[in-house]
């Protein structure tokens, strides 16, 4: 066994050796037979040209002889790769088109398998992640709401499904006492969030159940960043002191880099503070969701199902124990995966398909510069056909050439990829979850190796079987034209494939095309330009004043930034402000009874805003009056409502002058005024939502207890001109106040909408990118496919001509040719755009999926692009000199 | 005038292993002899030969060896392996069973 696997090595590896001896085997065989030919009489020439025939075809032998060393499959292979490396540095120029469309495709396609895989197929970062779900409290009309404390604690001690759960909400805190005032991030987080998910700090400690209490003492965790930050990543901050809204918080570890659960409303923070510290009455009000979102850990085998069922009976007990509060509201549970990347998948799964029709695309373009080139070398097949070469042997010559130049194309293409990626990243700023996790690893590798021979066998498939096929007479008759009829027409169905290609991907982007364009058409309802908004946060010290104090404070500092110079209107937003917040509240028409339950009553968006909001947003005013100065906490409460509340629950009377309740004590709220309807759920989405009507309170006029602890406020203001100098004007009036104010987070509302239509643009973008590159390949294929039949029938042309064709009518041969290829090719791209577009309807707006004027004005862009790759050769063909042509024969 | 007999599948290798056993030779040599002891009724093919002895060799039934040939030229000689040996004596058995039951059936219908 030994011995047999040695003999075959030196069979691999000594292979001029063994072929050395072979040939002098055979040789001493010849000379043998002369020898005993010319003893029998014959003369010495005569002897060897006997010899020589007796002997037969010396190559079969060889070949024969070779093929019992076992080794032949190798060899062969090895031999093919060198011939095929000797073609490219021949033609260097083929090979370079070659291998640029191969890096193309692949690099395209590898750039988005690797987002598709960072993003949608591996598992979350954390251990066992596919225990991980979210926690919802139900209503019937949204799925997805808020928990409110005391429900979430009953739903923890009541469970029987749940290893763990845990809940965290939004907030910030001014930090002060570490260098300049600085508003954090924070979350209030319950103490077993971080171990729920396994997350470690590094150093430190998570929070103890003890000091998830109110009254214990105030414990913080911070992230990596503002350790770094404020703390120079020193380990000793561990037990020290932080000043947040002015209160001590001592740390007790530090949260690692990275750690973002992009869910909910849940954001990296620099702070973490245990929930249970949060001092506000509301927290045990089991009617307020105060944006608490949960998360949850399944026990080992418990389905997501099975956890719905569970927290369902609970829910229903909870119903029955505080109807008031819980009936009708129901629990949802959904697997963390999903609610972090859902959304994106039908986005991913529709580039990858789109980027994958650019890599058919591209192999069929190198199939035609394959089988274009074959052309020239059906000489060369023939002949060695005729010397013996098999079929296989032959088609394995020309796969192994395509297959030679895929990998190198992978290479080129995964550099693209990489680089490309990152460049795809850009466009997408921040609204992409796990973006930090894409890069260039094991699976995205193997993907790369995969289609790179998937696309190199691909494309030498058509051509290496087409070779093989040729009739050995034929082609040497026809002094190695070819039998040109039946490649044509491969190439002709080739032409149509990439054309049909070309068009789907066209069609699609043209869609996505004209849903941005519908997009930008969508009147917000108000104007985002010069609009500008931040957050103001009043000096911690001001958490413990007096309410009266607070509102004049805030008073001043309305004043204060409306009297900059360059701020034209300028106003406080608390509440639903379009795309950004989101606040609602029960209400019911003062002229009805008051409904038993919230769940029986009505919802709307409420916004607390100052007189100036409307000028500030650029809101038109339809009926009635806005707020004025007059309008507060002494006064008669008042509210301005927008159309859509009008039209819901007034719809055959005027609102003006109507009243509604938000609780039983003190005056109903009479409505004002009019306003239009702003979109608040996004310029696509807010169609779709349940909760339109919309309710505007004024700022001046929010009770004592709510201004108790006021930390900050949104404000907006329409400005002349949006620059920094003008915000620092702003900073500097409202630190003038009081130098412990703070004011963050400034956006532009035209950035705001624009981040709410990042994802459909970066879908956009890139189809748009993938389908020019479409467009072009399908363009140049076409382009080449008429040069080269042109080029084939350059003699026939000739002919033609000097029997008397006029050159109209060669150019019209050309023509016609071409554009029946397109022509085919585009019904068939039609045809399965019509199918494919479909699954797109989810991404689209303002567009059919079928949308009748982008099918045509594609399928005539492309019949137009087929038509100018089709002149140049049409024309080149009328330019035929007869005689030339003739006398190249 | 075609006097020559095509060889049956296989039989080749036997001859040739038959050819091996009084000595080691080299492939012109191997035929000439069969063409001569079968009284030129069979007549290998070179095209078949040299196949086939390569063949052996990889199977390790002959091995190869050079030598001088009997005018002091470089040739390849072929010698039985111990493993040809038995080989030969197992296809020989096999041959002359084989022969033995066509003569029956040609005699006894």
């Amino acid at each position: 066994m030994k011995s047999e696997l040695w003999r075959r090595l030196r069979a691999l590896f000594r292979r001029s050796e063994m072929e050395g001896e072979l040939d002098e085997e055979l040789r001493f065989h010849v000379e043998k037979e002369t020898e005993r030919n010319v003893a029998r009489g014959m003369s010495p020439g005569e002897a060897r040209r006997v010899a020589l025939v007796e002997f037969g075809g010396s190559e079969r032998v060889r070949e024969e002889c070779r093929d019992v060393r076992g080794v032949r499959p190798l060899e062969d292979l090895w031999q093919d790769f060198r011939y095929g490396l000797r073609l490219m540095r021949k033609s260097p120029g083929f090979t370079a088109v070659v291998v640029a469309t191969f890096a193309l495709g692949i690099g395209a396609n590898v750039a988005i398998f690797s987002v598709l895989n960072a993003v949608l197929l591996k598992p979350l970062p954390y251990p066992q992640p596919e225990q991980l779900v979210t926690l919802h409290q139900s209503k019937p009309n949204f799925d997805t709401g808020a928990v409110p404390y005391p429900n979430f604690l009953d739903l923890r001690k009541e469970n029987r499904t749940f290893s763990a759960m845990a809940v965290t909400r939004t907030t910030g805190f001014s930090l002060t006492g570490a260098g300049e005032p600085e508003r954090v991030s924070a979350q209030y987080v319950s103490a077993d969030f971080f171990s729920l998910l396994g997350i470690d700090p590094l150093p430190g400690r998570t929070f103890a159940p003890g000091e998830d209490e109110r009254g214990a003492p105030p414990v913080a965790l911070i992230g990596a960043d503002l350790w770094r930050r404020k703390f120079n990543s020193a380990p000793d901050v561990l037990g020290k002191g932080i000043n947040l809204d002015d209160r001590s918080y001592t740390v007790v570890g530090v949260i690692p880099v990275g750690f973002n659960l992009r869910v909910n409303v849940f954001r990296q923070s620099d702070v973490y503070v245990p929930i249970g510290q949060w001092e506000t009455p509301m927290l045990q009000n089991r009617g307020a969701a105060l944006s608490l979102h949960g998360v949850g850990r399944l026990k080992p085998g418990v389905t997501v199902e099975q956890a719905q069922a569970d927290l369902d009976r609970v829910m229903r007990d909870l119903a029955a124990a505080y109807p008031a509060t819980n009936s009708g509201n129901g629990a949802k549970v959904l697997p963390l995966k999903e609610r972090i990347v859902g959304r994106l998948r039908p986005t991913l799964w529709m580039l990858l398909g789109a980027v994958g029709f650019v890599l058919l695309i591209a192999c069929v373009n190198v199939s035609n510069l394959l089988l274009a080139r074959s052309t020239g070398r059906a000489r060369e097949f023939a002949i060695r056909a005729a010397m013996g070469a098999g079929r296989w042997r032959l088609i394995r010559q020309t796969l192994a050439e395509s297959l030679l130049l895929a990998p190198i194309g992978c290479g080129l293409g995964l550099l693209l990829a990489s680089w490309g990626t990152r460049a795809a990243l850009g466009l997408l700023p921040a609204t992409l979850p796990r973006a930090e996790e894409i890069g260039l690893d094991a699976p995205v590798l193997l993907f790369a190796v995969g289609i790179s021979l998937l696309t190199g066998l691909l494309a030498g498939l058509a051509p290496a079987l087409k070779t093989s096929r040729w009739r050995l007479s034929e082609t040497l008759k026809e002094g190695g034209r070819g039998a040109s009829s039946g490649r044509a027409r491969a190439q002709g169905v080739f032409v149509a494939v990439e054309i049909a290609l070309a068009l789907v991907l066209l069609v699609g982007a043209g869609l996505m095309i004209r849903t941005l364009g519908a997009l930008w058409e969508v009147d917000p309802g108000f104007r985002p330009n010069d609009v500008l908004t931040f957050n103001l946060n009043l000096s911690p010290s001001m958490r413990t004043a007096e309410p009266a104090a607070v509102r004049a404070a805030l008073r001043e500092l309305s004043d204060g930034i409306s009297s900059v110079p360059g701020v034209r209107a300028a106003s406080f937003a608390d509440g639903a402000v379009p795309m950004l917040d989101e606040n609602d509240l029960y209400f019911w028409l003062a002229d009805q009874p008051k409904p038993a339950t919230t769940s029986e009553m009505h919802t709307a968006l409420v916004t607390e805003v100052e007189p100036g909001y409307l000028a500030a947003m650029g809101i038109p005013l339809k009926r009635g009056r806005f707020f004025a100065r007059q309008d507060d906490e002494r006064s008669p409460p008042v509210v301005v409502i927008d159309e859509s509340f009008a039209r819901k629950y007034f719809p055959n009377a005027d609102p003006v002058g109507k009243r509604i309740r938000f609780d039983d004590e003190g005056d109903a709220s009479q409505i004002v005024g009019v306003v239009g309807h702003v979109k608040q759920w996004g310029l696509d989405a807010d169609d779709e939502q349940s909760l339109q009507s919309q309710l505007y309170v004024p700022f001046r006029a929010v009770p004592d207890d709510a201004l108790r602890g006021v930390g900050g406020v949104r404000v907006v203001a329409r400005m002349d001109g949006l620059t920094p100098a003008l915000f620092d004007s702003i900073r500097r009036v409202v630190q003038s106040r009081n130098s412990q104010n703070i004011i963050s987070r400034p956006q532009t509302m035209e950035e705001v909408i624009a981040v709410s239509l990042a994802a459909r643009r970066f879908s956009m973008t890139l189809l748009n990118v993938f389908a020019a590159a479409a467009l072009l390949l399908a363009g140049v294929g076409l382009y080449g496919v008429i040069s080269y039949l042109v080029g084939q029938r350059t003699h026939e042309f000739g002919i033609r001509l000097a029997l008397g064709a006029r050159p109209r009518d060669i150019f019209r041969l050309v023509l016609s040719r071409g554009l029946t290829m397109a022509l085919v090719g585009v019904v068939i791209g039609l045809a399965a755009a019509l199918g494919l577009t479909r699954l797109m309807t989810g991404m689209l707006y303002g567009v059919s999926a079928t949308d009748p004027a982008t099918f045509t004005i594609i399928a005539m862009l492309l019949t137009a692009v087929a038509l100018l790759a089709c002149l140049i050769p049409a024309i080149r063909a009328t330019k035929v000199d007869p005689m030339v042509a003739l006398r190249d024969e | 005038m075609n006097k020559k007999t095509d060889l049956l599948q296989g039989t080749l290798d036997l001859l040739i292993l038959k050819t091996l056993q009084p000595g080691p030779t080299h492939g012109w040599d191997i035929a000439q002899r069969i063409r001569q002891v079968s009284e030129d009724t069979l007549s290998v093919n070179q095209g078949s030969l040299y196949p086939a002895l390569h063949r052996l060799e990889a199977q390790g039934w002959i091995a190869p060896e050079w030598g001088e040939s009997d005018n002091n030229r470089r040739a390849k000689f072929y010698r039985l392996t111990a493993a040809g040996r038995r080989q030969l004596a197992a296809q020989t058995e096999a041959w002359e069973r084989f022969a033995r039951a066509v003569g029956l059936i040609l005699q006894n219908t």
